[in-house]
């Protein structure tokens, strides 16, 4: 069991912030996110574009802003559970919470605070009839463990990097390798994209554009898909498979937060922002894109704001017997948990002969 | 000189709307739709315009002279689901005065 004052889910920029003014208060934070890499959107859909509104930086790219963030909170050291999903929460009779994670991970914490963006990014479902049915019994969104399609038939979907970068790993693994995508161009990194081309040319992976699969088939275990080319249902083709991976990439989605008694409108979590951005579950709190309330701006800004308030009311929540005044970091400096001690030089007092 | 143009937007469920869309505030057609709320907030703009999600795909109806796709849009409409040969991004189409009497089809949501 993971032990905190402050558990966040999110690791995007709201959700290090917290770290940082939590830390100032003494207070210690664990964070799980379902990316593997810290920094949510700004990792995983952008981390090259230029961000204009972080007050103080004229400029800043958005992996930049990151990494800067992942260095403020260095001295708070805050513990991390990536790759994995919040998943469910349990209030115990003393108020804290246990927050259990979709491996199973199970945290501890008084305090929780949602910071979970725009919502977990989940694999791309393609909209094909019945392939809820096949998923895992032949259909994944994702490949965990490589060795299970050894001497399979494989066929993969997509056209950026993972269903480049897949196709090339599993044409040494699997008997057959397909890959359909509904454009003769692929996104991805030229030199993938010149691997398949190669592995094409020498009969190891078989390319079908432009075509996408419009129906899968199977009893019980999927058995075929039906291939549609050049978007003409004459052409339409079945093709035997032991696996299909459809690889469209991620989308963020609320996901099992949305079951946990919050609030929810207009796909987000409601907050008392005339004090705390508490929800209406007293203890847990939401903050940055994940929240709403009148007059709510999804910005980085904003959420750095609303971790600061947040944390104040943590406090108060954890320590309610202790009397706080806040202070300025130029006045008081920074001292992390890992000893180390930032502050601003003395003047120096020395009189001119 | 008015500076709207006249869009009309047939929503999700199929209901059409007449929006008067300004001209001079460099909006595009993603944000239209989301201020004038004709598809509920959360399932549309997911990635703020930046041509990374599809969540803004409509369809053009009206033969309207329309800006050339840019490799972003291309390539997000590449992977997109429910593609049809006039799928456009919303979030790619800036509101000038030459979209007046467009007509478009917002696209079902991804689920």
């Amino acid at each position: 069991m993971i032990t905190t004052d402050i558990l966040i889910i999110g690791a995007g920029p709201t959700g290090l912030f917290t770290v940082f003014e939590a830390g100032l208060l003494k207070l210690k934070c664990h964070i799980i996110d379902a990316l593997p890499q810290p920094g949510g959107q700004l990792a995983e859909l952008y981390p090259k574009k230029p961000i204009y509104d972080i007050p103080g930086y004229p400029e800043v790219l958005a992996g930049e802003l990151v990494d800067n963030l992942m260095d403020q909170i260095k001295p708070f050291e805050p513990g991390f559970t990536l790759g994995e999903r919040a998943e469910n929460i349990e209030k115990l009779e003393d108020g804290s919470f246990i927050v259990t994670t979709n491996e199973g991970t199970k945290h501890h914490a008084k305090v929780v605070a949602i910071a979970g963006g725009l919502g977990s990014f989940e694999p791309r479902k393609p909209p094909i009839k019945n392939i809820s049915k096949f998923e895992n019994k032949g259909v994944s969104y994702m490949v965990k463990n490589p060795e299970s399609y050894r001497n399979k038939d494989v066929v993969i979907a997509g056209g950026g990097d993972s269903a480049l970068d897949w196709s090339i790993f599993l044409a040494d693994v699997a008997s057959n390798v397909t890959l359909v995508h509904r454009r003769n161009e692929f996104r991805g990194a030229l030199e993938s994209v010149d691997k398949v081309k190669e592995l094409k040319d020498a009969g190891k992976i078989k390319l079908i554009t432009p075509a996408e699969i419009v129906d899968i088939h199977g009893n019980g275990h999927l058995d075929s898909v039906l291939i549609r080319k050049n978007n003409n249902p004459d052409e339409d083709f079945e093709l035997h498979t032991d696996h299909f991976i459809p690889l469209f990439g991620l989308s963020p989605k609320l996901g099992p937060i949305a079951d946990w008694g919050l609030e929810i409108e207009k796909n987000a979590i409601k907050v008392d922002n005339t004090l705390d951005y508490q929800t209406n579950i007293p203890g847990i709190y939401a903050i940055g894109d994940v929240n709403t309330y009148p007059g709510k701006l999804k910005l980085i800004l904003c959420g750095f704001h609303e971790a600061t308030l947040m944390c104040q009311s943590a406090y108060q929540r954890i320590h309610p017997d202790k009397r706080y005044v806040m202070k300025y970091t130029t006045v008081g400096g920074v001292t992390g948990f890992d000893g180390s001690k930032k502050e601003a030089p003395k003047a120096v007092v020395k009189a001119i002969d | 000189m008015s500076l709207d143009v006249n869009i009309k937007i047939i929503d999700r469920e199929g209901q059409p709307h007449e929006v008067a869309a300004p001209t001079d505030m460099g909006m595009n057609l993603m944000e239209v739709v989301r201020s004038f709320e004709l598809v509920p907030e959360g399932t549309i703009g997911i990635c703020g315009g930046m041509a990374m999600c599809a969540s803004c795909q409509c369809y053009i109806i009206s033969d309207t002279p329309l800006p050339e796709m840019e490799m972003d849009e291309e390539a997000m409409l590449a992977e997109a689901f429910y593609v049809k040969d006039n799928s456009r991004l919303g979030c790619q189409i800036p509101i000038t005065p030459d979209l007046e009497g467009l007509e478009v089809e917002m696209a079902p949501e991804e689920l």
